[in-house]
């Protein structure tokens, strides 16, 4: 601009205004255009997007465990039940200083470090956002100890939680098993919808082979949380559909018995309903109290148990297996009578000791001296080994091993226990194949007394003297009755009914032995007989643990106890009415007849004759 | 055609509009800015969780706001124009107090207690001095000489510099811009504002220098806010979600989940916005900015037909300054500017930003309605 049009000159001023107010004007326009392109792309291109941010920012799902099914005996009384406790738990989202807060905790509530270094392990399973438990089973002192500290304890709370419980503790303990927390094994083959917000899972028994029935179904809540994930409200709930309720065929009371009657030896008592095959007692001693493995045991318990030479832990009940002795002599003389090797009325003389022609060793008879000249009634009811040898060597080992299988020896009963083992029947092939030798026929003699390979678990005796006195007929040993789910019950699913095919008159010949067994003069069992008003069937076993020399005299007070024979004993009773078929495995008892047979005989009477039953308070 | 205009004006004096003419209200402003406000409540009462004493507390401060703005419209902007001076050096001296004040209390200082109330002396600032600037640049011949522009820079440098020391960068920013915006208006060359924006990127490291540790998060955060999303970005971050979940068309009145759930900060003040977007979606974004668009476009009709240099560089500053205050605050919200504390105008909640607001418009409303009716 030049000098002399320095004076105000309005209007180059007003041209120039009107030029930067359209040039402002355009900026305007155009930062308002930017404004409108970037709300574009955050309200219509990203939209999804941002909406499920937004969703995700609101909503968090909540899971409802569901509660789990109770286990009952036959009568209802409650075996497994969900008892109320408090426990202290923890969110690791939401503390800061993690250390330092179990640190304070630990001393306020005088917690043991294991629990410490249990919540630590348990922790890294568990997101960080839900609740991992540091003390369970709080006593009304602790909860009010910590409730006044609480407000400077953020994500540390108490909670009342429903806890398995297991009234009857050691009893039942082999047969309704233990809940425990879900370890990381299982962690990785479990279906996690299914177990949201569950942290139990059954470990053993009727706990695990019906978990998926016991469980239920979780439900879940749709939360919606504010910016401090603090619950607004509830904007969606699906609740959870409680595990099914299970009545089991086992008698509490029977199994009291049963496993009382077992007094101080290691052992175990099976207890069979003969015409359903439900199982009413089932004992292994010793046992162990299930309910530390709910909250989780501490190693040192654990430790105790698992190394104590009792073996609390083993189910002897299934999984135990023990040569049968001769509790197998009735179904050895039953396959002599069905293959037509012998009839009932053949005779043989016992001289206390048998030889294979050719051979210079002797295999002895229990009774030194031998029995005399016995049928097979007699060999029964004395149980003369001699005529076994002799029965057993005409039959071969491959038929009397085929005939053993029918009534479920070396064969799983298909009992709904996880962990059952086949036990062995021993046959030719089988030796070839697991222990690359020819058979001996001198294995076939002490296969015929239930010596040898031979070995069967307290379940399959019970199994097979139950075959018997049903005439063939197979049942399954179950010890479920009922699966009881909100709608409807449900009886389990069993395996559909075999029978062997048996002649009548075998039997009767076999039952009448085994009658005598406990009824005839010179019966091994014979004091069971006394006071009882009904008839038993029965057949003692003493099963070696440890072989005795030639030449060498079984000593029982010379040798060590846990070198002492097994006491056994099978039984059914009534006779003409069978409707209980015991098991009795005694370890170290020593004699059959003397320490298993009364065991048998307490389980049968109670079964029979019930005592006036108490008035039970469940 | 701006002659014929005028004598149209002039030859239909129709009742009303003598009315309206003696109350010295400029109608389509006027409305503009009711609705404005009548949109304020509505969002306001979803954002503060239908809180109906903050509606009462926001509508009294409304209230007062709007008759400042009738007020001032009285004012003959003669009296603006000579008061100048005096307004802007009173201004400077609060700002001193408030500094020396802050100094004793040892912290941010923003507000002057006095007794009966409390008032932010770096509001009144943001008419102040577009207020001074005008009356220097009107004082001399435009376009400015560079000694005036240096001056005016100067004068400008004095308010600017102490608000940024309260600190209030974001105050301080908008009086340097309505400063700025009046310089621009009166013709500054645009050879001497790329020199200065040059001067001002090369200078940015030493700015950086200056800035305070949360304002340095901030300029941080907005270039990537994921980098501490519990942090400085969560602002960011929530208001998008907001923003961006309310769709094409929202998720209705009261339906915005981000703030009722406390996930959006500041959702009554700052961040109003995201509310707004959260709940009418696009379409009622794009009808707020039309508003907005609206009043600004009225503003800049009262500048150019406005007679004399003081009012026009006053009415052009003010308009623009406005806009200025609603870029920086969407902008900010919507994640591409960073996080100044700016309110959105006429909406957020907040009184002393609502009542500088309005005397402004009262000022452009009395520019417009004591013009001489006659052509010059």
């Amino acid at each position: 601009m030049d000098r002399q049009f320095a004076i105000k000159d309005s209007l180059a001023e007003n041209r120039i205004f009107l030029s930067r107010v359209v040039a402002a004007f355009l900026l305007i326009l155009l930062l308002i255009a930017g404004l409108i392109v970037r709300l574009i792309y955050l309200q219509v291109v990203g939209h999804e997007h941002y909406a499920t941010l937004s969703k995700d920012n609101r909503i968090k799902i909540s899971p409802l465990p569901p509660t789990r099914g109770i286990i009952y005996d036959r009568r209802g009384r409650m075996l497994a039940e969900n008892v109320p406790t408090y426990s202290l738990e923890l969110i690791p989202e939401q503390i800061k200083d993690m250390d330092g807060t179990l640190a304070k905790l630990q001393n306020l509530l005088a917690i043991p470090d294991e629990k410490i270094e249990q919540f630590q392990k348990q922790r890294k399973r568990n997101k960080a956002f839900t609740t991992t438990p540091l003390l369970q089973n709080l006593s009304d002192e602790e909860v009010a100890k910590f409730a006044v500290v609480r407000p400077y304890f953020p994500g540390v709370d108490v909670y009342a939680r429903l806890v398995r419980h297991y009234p009857y503790g050691e009893l039942a303990a082999h047969v309704v098993g233990y809940v425990g927390r879900i370890n990381e094994q299982e962690l990785k083959t479990l279906p996690t919808a299914e177990y949201r917000g569950t942290d139990i899972i059954g470990k053993n028994g009727i706990e695990k082979s019906y978990e998926a029935q016991l469980l239920g179904t979780a439900g879940y809540e749709e939360i919606e949380t504010n910016a401090q994930a603090r619950a607004v409200n509830t904007v969606a709930t699906v609740e959870p559909i409680a595990g099914s309720n299970i009545y089991l065929t086992l008698d509490i009371d029977l199994q009291k018995i049963a496993y009382d009657a077992l007094g101080e030896y290691n052992g175990a008592a099976v207890a069979i309903d003969i015409k359903t095959g439900g199982v009413l007692a089932f004992a292994s001693r010793p046992g162990f109290d299930p309910n530390p493995f709910v909250t989780g045991i501490s190693n040192k318990e654990y430790k105790a148990l698992r190394d104590s030479p009792d073996q609390p832990l083993y189910n002897r009940a299934l999984r135990g297996l023990y040569p049968p002795g001769s509790t197998v002599k009735p179904f050895v003389a039953l396959a002599g009578l069905e293959y037509g090797v012998i009839d009932f009325g053949h005779r043989l003389f016992c001289p206390g000791y048998y030889q294979l022609p050719n051979v210079k060793h002797k295999y002895r008879d229990w009774k030194k001296g031998g029995h005399g000249m016995v049928d097979m009634n007699d060999a029964i009811t004395q149980s003369c080994d001699v005529y076994f040898y002799d029965l057993a060597l005409a039959l071969g080992i491959d038929r009397l091993s085929d005939f053993m299988h029918r009534f479920g020896f070396g064969e799983k009963s298909g009992i709904d226990l996880v962990g059952e083992v086949s036990g062995l029947m021993p046959t030719k092939d089988w030796k070839r194949s697991h222990r690359n030798r020819a058979w001996y026929p001198g294995e076939t003699l002490i296969t015929g007394i239930g010596q040898g390979y031979t070995q069967v678990t307290p379940l399959q005796l019970a199994r097979a003297t139950a075959i018997l006195a049903n005439y063939g007929k197979v049942i399954t040993p179950h010890l479920v009755q009922e699966i009881i789910t909100p709608d409807f019950a449900t009886p389990p699913d069993l395996l559909p009914e075999t029978k062997i095919p048996l002649k009548k008159q075998y039997v009767d010949n076999i039952i009448f032995a085994m009658t005598n067994v406990v009824h005839g003069n010179r019966g091994t069992a014979g004091r069971l007989s006394k006071n009882i008003n009904y008839q038993i069937a029965g057949k003692t076993g003493t099963a070696q643990v440890f072989t005795v020399k030639q030449e060498e005299k079984y000593n029982e007070d010379a040798i060590d106890f846990k070198m002492r024979d097994h006491a056994l004993f099978i039984a059914f009773a009534p006779v003409h009415d069978p409707k209980i078929a015991v098991a009795i495995v005694a370890e170290h008892g020593g004699h059959g007849g003397s320490i298993a047979a009364p065991m048998a005989g307490e389980i049968i009477n109670a079964y029979l004759n019930p005592q006036k039953e108490a008035p039970h308070e469940d | 055609m701006k002659i014929e205009m005028r004598t149209e004006q002039f030859q239909s004096p129709s009742l009303l509009g003598n009315l309206l003419r003696k109350l010295h209200i400029d109608i389509p402003l006027f409305l503009s800015l009711i609705l404005i406000c009548a949109l304020s409540f509505v969002i306001l009462y979803s954002a503060g969780g239908q809180n109906e004493a903050l509606l009462i507390r926001h509508a009294s401060r409304t209230g007062l706001a709007i008759a400042v703005m009738i007020v001032l419209a009285h004012v003959n902007p003669r009296r603006f124009q000579a008061f100048s001076v005096a307004f802007f050096s009173l201004c400077v001296l609060l700002l001193l107090a408030v500094a020396v004040m802050g100094q004793i209390s040892m912290g941010a200082q923003r507000w002057l207690d006095l007794g009966i109330f409390r008032f932010q002396p770096s509001e009144f600032t943001k008419i102040a001095a577009p207020m001074m600037v005008a009356w220097y640049l009107s004082e001399h011949s435009l376009p400015p000489k560079p000694k005036h522009v240096m001056a005016a820079g100067i004068l400008l440098l004095i308010p600017v510099l102490l608000i940024a020391k309260q600190p209030d960068l974001g105050t301080s920013l908008l009086v340097a811009s309505s400063g700025a915006a009046v310089l621009f208006f009166a013709g500054l060359s645009w050879w001497f504002m790329i020199g200065i924006a040059a001067i001002l990127a090369a200078s940015t490291p030493v700015l950086w220098h200056f800035l305070r540790e949360y304002q340095r998060n901030r300029v941080l955060t907005f270039i990537n806010p994921e980098a501490d999303p519990m942090g400085t970005g969560y602002h960011i971050i929530q208001s998008k979600i907001a923003i961006g979940s309310g769709g094409i068309n929202g998720k209705g009145w009261l339906g915005s989940t981000q703030s009722k759930l406390d996930f959006l900060p500041e959702s009554s003040t700052d961040f109003i916005f995201a509310v707004f977007a959260e709940e009418f979606g696009l379409f009622g974004c794009l009808g707020l900015l039309f508003l907005y668009l609206l009043v600004i476009s009225r503003c800049f009709y009262i500048a150019v037909q406005s007679q004399d240099t003081y009012c026009r560089l006053l009415a052009g500053s003010l308009a623009f300054t406005f806009f200025v205050y609603v870029f920086v605050n969407i902008g900010m919200v919507i994640g591409i500017l960073p996080v100044v504390g700016v309110p959105l105008p006429l909406v957020s909640y907040g009184g002393t930003s609502m009542v500088t607001l309005m005397a402004g418009f009262g000022i452009l409303m009395s520019i417009h309605t004591h013009r001489k009716l006659l052509p010059i």
